[in-house]
């Protein structure tokens, strides 16, 4: 009898690669180019929340933890730290680095840098922390039987509901608020969006923020619930990319409903297949819709 | 008495450094004036209104709007100069809504502006009001014009220039984008009109303005312009009566 389990596993391992997703999209449709280095965003982003933790716990000593979970105060403050450093180190990366590159008008460049960033940036992390596995916290948590032979953990729970409100909010502000249409205006066409009085310069910055900052959420994600390796950005950027293109370039609802199909399948695959097929759900998923429906889930063609 | 509401002098602009289109161009337009802009293919007619708006290089020459020296500003804040710009193709964001389309650009508006001037903009285009939930890109020509032009007037220009608004329309079109020209006139709004239809822009158009390689080379009265002889059969394809 098939185990239940992979739906939570799935959903878990999805929500990460769909808020990861999210950036990826973001920065192909209004950047118009594929971000390599957005996993290694995502792993900086972890390693500066884990520095506060530390930090935090130098000044105050441990924090007792919140309820049933394993994580206090000290994780959801750094956390919104974390998100903040992140999203300046990319905004940082963009100046010196891809801004240059795009004035060039050739983006094929700006893909080739963002290897050499992505290349870079894992290897600094790697030189300052080590490749060691490290942990917010090494406390076992005991999941709670929900029925149907499912088990989770109250961490799990907790950032299931933390993604699904990031999610919400993201989307509310893209479609709902004047940033959210400069944004879907710009990645439909930069001249126009000029024309009608976008700052396009200012909805990059945007779109640098939110992406970056999701991404840091996401590998914090990865941290509480996995470990903390410099190689995590880089172990999740074929998953991100085939969520996003599955989901439809440009749509983050499609980049969280790609990452959740993603995870699904891939923890489906470790329970049914066998572990070693698990990163081979994402490629094979990947090439299905580039073959079969290269517009995505939710993508739309223009007429 | 004041001032020309737009006044380009000796214009010089292009794409690339040392490869100027625009070749020392002038051009005057009084308030609530239409004026229209004409001349053969590869004059230089789309660079030289896309150079004012911004989204051409300027090499030399100056740009006035309403006495402010408008050169050296990027056209995303042109709109807030008061000079809107509907350009010839790709003027709709396709996938978004009639009604986004239209919240896009009310950026530039206090917020407590918005609600209304979106309210008026249907009233003056009741076609778009029916159609506020379609995605603009499954709209035709002809709508995706109007809702290009209402896009553009939202924001109550003090100047507003479109680039060929019949190009590519049938025929019905191309009447009722002239037609819509003609109500708009009526405003008050100051506009510049870039049109290979010279007979039908000449009709609604006060002064018209003859562009040859980058440069004016005849100015005058609309109707006038029509039926002068050698610029009717050098420029405007037809022989004057």
């Amino acid at each position: 009898m098939v185990n239940l389990q992979f739906i939570v596993d799935g959903l878990l391992s999805g929500s990460m690669i769909g808020l990861g997703a999210i950036g990826v999209t973001l920065t192909y449709s209004i950047l118009r180019f594929s971000n390599f280095a957005h996993g290694d965003l995502m792993a900086w982003g972890t390693y500066s929340t884990l520095l506060v933790v530390g930090a935090i716990a130098a000044a105050f000593g441990q924090v007792a933890p919140i309820g049933p979970l394993s994580f206090g105060w000290p994780l959801i403050f750094a956390v919104v730290l974390g998100m903040g450093f992140t999203s300046v180190l990319a905004l940082f990366i963009d100046r010196i680095l891809f801004a240059r590159l795009r004035a060039k008008g050739q983006m094929v460049i700006v893909v080739m840098a963002s290897f050499g960033a992505s290349m870079a940036l894992r290897n600094l992390l790697e030189f300052i922390f080590t490749s060691r596995p490290t942990y917010f916290n090494r406390a076992i948590q005991m999941a709670m039987p929900v029925g149907l032979g499912i088990r989770i953990t109250p961490d799990q729970i907790a950032l299931l509901a933390a993604t699904a409100l990031l999610v919400v909010g993201v989307h509310l502000v893209l479609t709902k608020t004047q940033t959210g249409r400069s944004m879907q205006a710009v990645s439909q066409n930069m001249a126009l969006a000029r024309v009608v009085g976008i700052d396009v310069s200012g909805v990059i910055r945007v779109t640098w923020i939110v992406g970056s900052a999701l991404a840091c959420f996401a590998g914090v994600m990865v941290g509480v619930l996995v470990q903390i390796r410099p190689l995590m950005g880089m172990d999740m950027t074929l998953p991100m990319f085939a969520a996003a293109i599955l989901g439809g370039v440009g749509s983050v609802p499609g980049a969280v409903v790609g990452g959740l199909i993603i995870g699904l399948a891939e923890a489906a695959a470790v329970q049914m297949v066998g572990a070693e097929w698990r990163l081979a759900m994402a490629f094979v998923i990947l090439m299905a819709v580039l073959l079969i429906r290269p517009i995505g889930i939710f993508g739309v063609e223009e007429r | 008495m004041s001032g020309p509401e737009l006044r380009v002098v000796d214009l010089v602009a292009g794409y690339e450094p040392g490869v100027p289109i625009v070749r020392g161009a002038s051009m005057t337009v009084a308030k609530g004036e239409i004026v229209v802009l004409l001349g053969p293919n590869g004059a230089g007619k789309s660079s030289f209104i896309k150079a004012v708006a911004g989204l051409v290089p300027i090499f030399s020459g100056k740009v006035e709007l309403a006495g402010q020296d408008t050169t050296a500003v990027p056209a995303h804040r042109m709109v807030r100069q008061g000079l809107a710009f509907v350009p010839q193709t790709e003027n709709v964001f396709p996938l978004m809504s009639v009604d986004d389309n239209l919240r896009v650009a009310c950026a530039v508006l206090p917020s407590r502006m918005i609600s209304h001037r979106i309210a008026d903009m249907y009233e003056t285009f009741p076609d778009l009001a029916r159609q506020r939930r379609l995605l603009a890109g499954s709209l035709s020509g002809g709508q995706r014009q109007m809702l290009a032009v209402a896009r553009a007037l939202i924001v109550q220009p003090k100047v507003l220039m479109l680039d060929e608004p019949s190009a590519g329309l049938s025929p019905k079109f191309v009447s009722m984008v002239f037609s819509m020209l003609t109500d708009i006139r009526k405003t008050g709004v100051t506009m510049v009109i870039v049109e290979q239809n010279a007979k039908a822009a000449l009709a609604i158009g006060d002064r018209a303005y003859v562009l040859v390689e980058g440069k004016e080379r005849h100015e005058g009265v609309a109707s006038e312009l029509w039926n002068d002889p050698v610029v009717a059969s050098l420029y405007l394809g037809h022989r004057a009566a």
